[in-house]
């Protein structure tokens, strides 16, 4: 090797060394060089095999994707697989890891009505964790008040999974409001009604430990 | 454990499809399951009782009565309803069902042995201890290669759940069996019954292996055997985040149920629960 290859000319061929992969393996490998290019060109091959059933190349396009950030985000919303429930929980996953508000109307609507039940707690996750001081400041109350009654009725959903997603997203929404702010003691209220509950020990000692982080003194 | 079979179902049912509850009543699901005429109302009735958990004492006496059914057939010679009808007496909570199960152990149909074995392990009723540990050692390095003369990772699994010591000497030797997920369900069944490390690490040694199914298969031992240590391994497997999630899942259950008050029973997190609630949130 004496030139140096292009981005472009380099990006192409671990992109193509991707395509023709013969293993699970070899893709894995192939995914996580093309995922540490950290290229805009790697964006749809990226997104392609979050379609192949292969759950550790997966992992490696969601990382190559949330790395890339708000410039994956708008060809992640574009390209999401309405037909594949395995890849579209992956993009759903990314899209929360990359916290663009952008994300905010696919995650509400996956979170409380996709079929799958990794789409719904992925994009229940997602939701708490939203970037929203990128938004102007007079429209991020009101979409996070949005995002708090979505996620209050993600915590009836019936798959113990999701219920604790929306639990986890609920803290996070939490963490990012005033103390004082009424909607905080409406998320405790949820909590302490979730932690007394649930019918899944799992989803009451996350309430308990959400409860913990948003008010560490009240609830020793 | 085994990830095949009614596993397999289990997790898919619970995992990705929507269940329309209204499609049935209580009612009429144990009235499908008495009438004698559409066997295959019968069939999807017994699996709805189960899934629906409904333990009414009617529902729980028509169940026991279809493990001795003969009309449904498939064409292996296996019985169908009986399979059925043994898997969900496992999820209604009644030990009134243990002594028909035990029959079952001797069924001809394979799949009904390891739906009963499955079933006695979720009663918890250690009544059934002799007749499975029995299932070990009459056929002990006995297999086929094409199959299993006896469902031995259901067996396996059951004997560790019921915490039945005295099996331990029977159990040891499937440590070694050809069969991949048959050595997982002895390594699980030592953990639980030893707490010794060692076989835990076997389970997690298994998390690195080439084949997906088998990890699969790993993660699910590993969460049902409390081996809390394994923790950071199932999050870093190579595996879906919901088998993930599940196997977390059953080691938190496990801590936190020794966590819990003595006196109130009330919830308490101790650091390592938080730290398993912590990997679990990775992976949502």
């Amino acid at each position: 090797m004496t030139l140096p290859l292009s981005p472009s000319s380099n990006a192409q061929a671990l992109i193509q060394a991707v395509e023709q992969a013969t293993s699970p393996v070899a893709l894995l490998l192939a995914v996580r060089s093309l995922a540490e290019l950290r290229s805009v060109d790697a964006i749809p091959t990226l997104i392609q095999v979050l379609g192949y059933n292969n759950p550790g190349a997966a992992v490696a396009a969601v990382d190559g994707l949330v790395n890339l950030g708000d410039l994956a985000a708008p060809v992640i919303l574009e390209q999401i697989d309405g037909y594949n429930y395995g890849a579209r929980a992956w993009a759903i996953r990314a899209l929360s890891r990359i916290g663009h508000p952008d994300a905010l109307d696919t995650l509400t609507e996956a979170a409380r009505q996709d079929f799958s039940l990794s789409v719904r707690r992925a994009a229940a996750k997602g939701l708490g964790t939203l970037r929203w001081a990128v938004l102007p400041p007079d429209q991020q109350r009101p979409v996070q008040m949005q995002t708090l009654e979505t996620l209050t009725a993600v915590c009836g959903d019936g798959e113990w999974v999701v219920r604790y997603a929306a639990i986890a997203g609920l803290q996070a929404l939490a963490a990012v409001l005033e103390p004082a702010d009424p909607a905080v003691a409406d998320i405790q209220r949820l909590l302490q009604q979730q932690a007394a509950t649930d019918d899944t020990l799992a989803v009451q000692a996350r309430a308990l430990w959400a409860l913990q982080a948003i008010a560490p003194d009240s609830n020793a | 454990m085994s990830v095949s079979s009614d596993q397999d179902s289990g997790l898919r049912s619970s995992a990705e499809t929507a269940v329309d509850a209204g499609s049935l009543t209580m009612e009429q699901a144990i009235a499908n399951l008495l009438q004698r005429q559409d066997l295959s109302l019968r069939y999807y009735a017994a699996w709805w009782l189960g899934k629906f958990r409904v333990r009414e004492p009617a529902a729980v006496d028509a169940l026991m009565a279809a493990l001795d059914d003969q009309d449904d057939r498939a064409p292996d010679g296996g019985f169908p309803l009986r399979r059925n009808a043994a898997r969900a007496l496992g999820k209604l909570g009644d030990r009134r069902a243990v002594p028909g199960l035990i029959t079952c152990l001797h069924c001809d149909d394979f799949h009904v042995r390891e739906a009963a074995a499955q079933a006695l392990e979720q009663l918890g009723d250690t009544s059934c201890v002799p007749t499975l540990t029995a299932l070990l050692t009459s056929q002990v390095g006995k297999s086929s290669g094409l199959g299993l003369d006896q469902p031995y990772d259901s067996i396996l699994e059951a004997l560790g759940t019921l915490q039945a010591t005295e099996a331990l000497s029977a159990i040891q030797p499937f440590l070694d069996h050809d069969i991949p997920r048959v050595r997982y369900a002895a390594a699980r069944a030592m953990y639980q019954l030893t707490q010794e490390a060692s076989y835990g690490d076997l389970l997690v040694a298994a998390l690195q292996g080439s084949d997906l199914q088998l990890r699969r298969s790993a993660l699910m031992d590993l969460g049902a055997s409390g081996y809390v240590a394994a923790a950071p391994a199932i999050a870093q497997a190579l595996a879906e985040n919901s088998l993930k999630l599940i196997a977390l899942q059953g080691l938190l259950d496990h801590q936190l149920q020794g966590d819990r008050s003595p006196v109130t029973q009330d919830l308490a997190l101790s650091d390592t629960a938080c730290d398993l609630l912590s990997l679990m949130d990775t992976l949502l």
